[in-house]
């Protein structure tokens, strides 16, 4: 595959929550609007580059047995310094995120990638492939949170955007709304694919 | 006492970790296909859940604290967590092999379940003294493990009913999901 193929998959082919059924904590919890789960979706694609990054650099010098705790040593110092950051610079954003960023540590996709694609591509690649299911990853979380943020309190990047009438359906906002609206996307993405598919069977 | 049964209370139904917090949904989708592995993660769970509640919070008073190298908590947390699985895995492998035979998958998966690392912070972030800390960490792995076996009763269900094909595995688990925290936001204002 091409750099801009492993780049471009993280778009469709394999978009993280979706596809890479992976890292759903921060997926439900951030998204009740949608600049919080872009601002979640960023800080795990700069830890994902990066992780893939050096875990790549790194590969030849890391040995087989301990490599899993290698990785989440590499990754907790990106974690580290994104926290650091954040508290710095963007300090409403870490208010609203809040114990979600310390637990990009934890967030499978980021170990997932390093194990299954950067401890076994060069560096440019893994670049690659972590900008790219890293801008899935924040795209799947900008419009989960919008679609929130929509129904459940009727505006949009804080713009009113609905009629005047209209009712905010504050269930969408609430706990069990997040499963429920993640489970309604995935459903709709599974039947575009299905179409895709009997389509192509077709002709 | 009374303040240990409320903790216990609202760790395990009105905040609920898996339902409401959001913390370690990974393994609550991915092992809720059937009753006896959901046990059994769930047992493996509350076991090194209050290990390492009860550890990462020793570290972090004793060894973070007095260093003045709190900003390490991260990296500090997950070495203890790692490290402890692995040592949890190789004694119960020693020392009690049906206990190995029953929960021996679940160890590994168990580092990157972030109910484990959640717990660890929120003890940190809310002030817990050091008992109230063994304390939420247990009722919040119990809180866990009755959500998931609740989970996997529902889903086994599922084998005898027809489902939509967009909704088959994953988005009609979600759906489960959503409608279980229902019935346990109708804890809310319990405590």
């Amino acid at each position: 595959m091409s750099i801009k193929d492993e780049f471009t998959k993280g778009f469709w082919k394999t978009i993280p929550p979706f596809r890479l059924v992976l890292g759903l904590c921060p997926v439900l919890a951030v998204t009740t609007t949608g600049i919080n789960g872009m601002g979640m979706g960023l800080a795990t694609t700069f830890v994902l580059v990066f992780s893939n990054l050096f875990v790549s650099l790194l590969r030849k010098f890391i040995p087989r047995e301990v490599r899993i705790a290698s990785f989440i040593v590499i990754i907790a110092s990106f974690v580290v310094i994104v926290e650091l950051v954040m508290q710095a610079y963007f300090y409403q954003l870490f208010k609203i995120l809040g114990i979600f960023i310390p637990l990009i540590v934890v967030n499978c996709i980021i170990l997932g990638r390093a194990e299954a694609f950067a401890s076994k591509n060069g560096p440019i690649m893994s670049l690659a492939d972590g900008l790219g299911i890293g801008l899935g990853f924040t795209i799947s979380l900008f419009v989960l949170g919008s679609i929130r943020e929509l129904l459940g309190s009727g505006t949009l990047l804080d713009f009113n955007v609905m009629w005047s009438g209209f009712e905010p359906f504050a269930f969408m906002l609430k706990p069990p709304g997040a499963f429920v609206a993640l489970g309604i996307l995935l459903a709709l993405m599974n039947l575009i694919t299905q179409i895709q598919e009997r389509r192509g069977g077709a002709s | 006492m009374g303040d240990f049964i409320l903790l216990m209370v609202s760790a395990i139904l009105v905040n609920n970790i898996l339902l409401i917090r959001f913390l370690g949904n990974c393994p609550f989708l991915g092992v809720s296909r059937s009753m006896d592995t959901a046990t059994g993660m769930g047992l493996a769970v509350i076991f090194v859940l209050t290990l390492a509640g009860t550890i990462t919070w020793l570290v972090h008073s004793y060894i973070l604290v007095p260093l003045g190298i709190e900003y390490l908590r991260t990296i500090a947390f997950i070495l203890v967590i790692a490290t402890l699985v692995q040592f949890v895995e190789m004694v119960v492998q020693k020392t009690a092999p049906p206990l190995y035979e029953a929960l021996g998958i679940f160890l590994p998966l168990i580092t990157t379940n972030c109910a484990v690392f959640g717990v660890a912070i929120i003890n940190i972030n809310e002030g817990y003294d050091f008992i109230t800390a063994i304390f939420f960490s247990f009722a919040s792995a119990c809180g866990f493990a009755l959500a998931l076996v609740l989970m996997a009763g529902m889903r086994e269900r599922f084998a005898l009913v027809k489902i939509p094909r967009p909704f088959e595995g994953t988005a009609i688990g979600l759906i489960t999901a959503g409608l279980i925290a229902l019935a346990f936001s109708g804890f809310m204002g319990l405590v």
